[in-house]
């Protein structure tokens, strides 16, 4: 997929006076935010079990090697088989050759961000194949022909109003308006496209060692009728997808609905072994499994490790104010929010993502509620010195920190220099207190007024409430 | 050109600083985990029930398996269904009216409605979990607009750990396709709406057989 991150900041503007993605990211919050609160009060566990999971995500990062191993010898019995492959476009390589090979024609696609990061779609249609999205969401921007904004809901920035003109002009017939009827079109129309699909791709929410399974966590049904009608089934999944056993499957399935979708459980959880057996009725007659690196075994022992833990449930992204104003296609490539402003850098590189990891207020909000506690906001200041170190920072940035550097490291001068710019402040704002615009903070006061300081420093404060200490 | 998979474990072991882990490593690695489960302390049948019908599917409770086909009957009636069904091989055998028409093989394109067997009922969750096999084809499961599960309350279980149990005590392994059902199928990708019925069957249907009522 394309990477539009340079240009975060021009549509992240155009994100905020955009009245449909207003009402759109309203209700993103409403949905998701409110739900995943009850749920996590109601279960006593829901804390102990976050323990859990990001202790358990180490110990499985800290022996992928043994496991992927071990998941590849198990779908191999199942008579499925495992493709390793280290970027992208070998992934796209092998996915071809399968479709390729099996003289496929129609292709039906259950929603899977992985193929999104490899760019797979692109990628088959190019060689002439047909690529029909069936999750709901997915198919939308399909129509839309757009890339997705959140990683659960792909097209939580489109209204109903638009969703229906989408519909219109793709089906024609009268132009339907209510869910019911827009969610039943679709149904209609995506039916006959799994019975006649080739090939049917899906993703993997995990990949189980033990039993050589994969595991989709949905909850329309149209993964199931994409794996299950297809002559061939193939799995696109990151290789830190990995859990070793059944048991593991419990432990996050506990916290991956409650952090998604505000849910006890989704409504399909599904495993996946192999191909059709003897005797089976139905089911695919291949089982591919495409296993993908691309820039994942490059954060092991690094400062970024801990981001292989990310379930992808979507959870920091709805709690995170950046992205309710601004929306997921600010962000320009696959992974938006606070997840995505710490994988694309590392993904597509420090360069091309300069705005990501500053687009951050700190406020910690993710953290607090990933399942697998992400020190998210730890990493996106990591990223923030790398771009530093690197001189990708702006020079008049890099002169300013100098400068602030100088004066932090003398503390008379910092006292000083505080002292004479509190007061200077005071007297901008006037009797309103407020300055409409000020020298070197037009980011700020283009939108709003700077509350100006009240004329004395913190220090001066303290030491007026605390006589005598220091 | 080095092989990818030979490439990708190079990477993960230089990453973690070690080389291969030594062979005898591996039991202790793939022991199963003893992980927090679910506390509660109701009662399998009614906490199945009170789960189930909180994501929008419904139970009718039997006292025998011969009540099956009456109660199907009854349910297709009541939401004017034409009188066809797929009925999975392991209910056969029970009195089907001769107005039913009855198949036993996978869902076509037009099914209106199944009923099938499982392999057990999760009370944690309200869930029904089914296995595909040569008597079980998983299209029932998905492709009808009205899903019947016949779930014997002797086939009740607490949770999901349960539930792996049994799926590891079945002859053949772990089977090709294993579904966890809870509800019928939705969506909120229309305007962020909570509607039923997006892929997946529009009503799930459990027939709960025996157990104190």
């Amino acid at each position: 997929m394309q990477v539009n991150s340079p240009n975060f900041k021009a549509k992240a503007e155009a994100a905020l006076t955009d009245p449909q993605l207003r009402e759109a990211l309203g209700k993103t919050r409403i949905m998701f935010v409110n739900k995943r609160a009850e749920l996590a009060a109601a279960l006593p566990e829901f804390e102990h079990l976050r323990d859990e999971a990001r202790d358990r995500k180490n110990h499985i990062l800290a022996h992928l090697d043994h496991y992927l191993e071990r998941f590849d010898e198990a779908v191999t019995r199942a008579g499925g088989k495992v493709h390793w492959c280290a970027d992208a476009a070998e992934a796209r390589r092998v996915i071809l050759d399968i479709c390729r090979r099996v003289e496929a024609k129609s292709i039906t696609k259950g929603k899977s961000m992985v193929s999104e990061e490899i760019g797979l779609n692109e990628a088959l249609e190019a060689e002439g194949y047909r690529v029909l999205e069936t999750d709901l969401g997915e198919y939308i921007i399909q129509l839309a022909h757009e890339p997705p904004s959140h990683i659960i809901a792909p097209a939580a920035h489109k209204t109903q109003e638009q969703v229906a003109d989408l519909f219109h002009a793709a089906h024609g017939g009268p132009r339907k308006t209510t869910v019911a009827e827009l969610v039943t079109e679709a149904r209609l129309v995506l039916r006959d496209e799994y019975f006649r699909a080739d090939v049917g791709i899906t993703g993997g929410n995990f990949l189980v060692a033990e039993t050589g399974s994969t595991v989709i966590v949905t909850n329309e049904g149209n993964g199931d009728l994409t794996q299950t009608l297809a002559r061939v089934h193939i799995v696109t999944s990151g290789i830190e997808r990995i859990v070793p056993t059944l048991e593991d499957v419990s432990l996050f399935l506990r916290i991956l609905a409650r952090s998604a979708t505000g849910q006890e459980t989704e409504t399909y959880t599904t495993f996946s072994t192999g191909p059709r057996r003897p005797g089976d009725p139905d089911g695919p007659e291949e089982f591919h499994v495409v296993l993908v690196d691309n820039g994942r075994s490059g954060m092991l022992g690094g400062p970024f490790q801990d981001m292989l833990r990310c379930i992808r449930c979507g959870a920091c992204m709805n709690h995170c104010p950046v992205y309710g104003a601004v929306g997921g296609h600010a962000y320009g490539w696959v992974y938006p929010g606070p997840m995505g402003a710490v994988l694309t850098p590392l993904f597509v590189g420090l360069d091309a993502t300069r705005d990501l990891p500053n687009a951050c207020t700190l406020n910690g909000r993710c953290q607090s509620v990933c399942p697998v506690r992400i020190p998210l906001p730890e990493l996106l200041r990591e990223l923030r010195h790398q771009q530093h170190q690197q001189g990708l920072r702006p020079p008049a940035e890099r002169r300013a920190l100098a400068t602030w550097r100088f004066v932090a490291e003398r503390p008379r001068l910092y006292q000083f220099a505080n002292r004479v710019a509190a007061r200077a402040l005071k007297g901008l704002g006037g009797d309103a207190g407020r300055l409409r615009s000020l020298p070197f903070a037009e980011g700020w006061t283009a939108f709003r007024d700077l509350p100006a300081p009240e004329g004395l420093t913190f220090l001066e404060l303290w030491q007026a409430r605390h006589p005598g200490k220091r | 050109m080095p092989d990818s998979r030979d490439t990708i474990l190079a990477r993960i072991r230089a990453g973690l600083g070690r080389g291969p882990l030594p062979a005898a490593a591996g039991a202790a690695l793939d022991a199963r985990p003893a992980h927090t489960r679910i506390a509660f302390d109701d009662d399998l049948t009614e906490r199945f029930i009170t789960k189930l019908c909180s994501r929008a599917g419904s139970v009718n409770r039997l006292a025998s398996l011969s009540e099956v086909p009456a109660a199907v009957d009854a349910y297709g009636e009541a939401h004017g269904l034409p009188p066809r069904a797929a009925v999975a091989r392991p209910l056969a055998g029970l009195p089907w009216p001769a107005g039913l028409a009855r198949h036993e093989g996978p869902a076509g394109k037009d099914e209106i409605l199944s009923v099938t067997a499982c392999l057990a009922g999760i009370a944690e969750t309200g869930s029904i979990l089914l296995a595909s096999g040569p008597d079980s084809p998983t299209t029932l499961n998905f492709v009808p607009d009205h899903h019947l599960v016949v779930l014997l309350a002797s086939q009740l279980v607490p949770d999901f750990e349960a539930a792996w149990a049994h799926l590891r005590a079945l002859p053949g392994g772990m089977p090709r396709t294993v579904n966890i059902v809870s509800g019928p199928s939705r969506t909120g990708d229309v305007g962020l709406t909570l509607q039923l019925g997006a892929h997946g069957p529009r009503s799930l249907h459990v027939l709960l057989v025996g157990g104190d009522t």
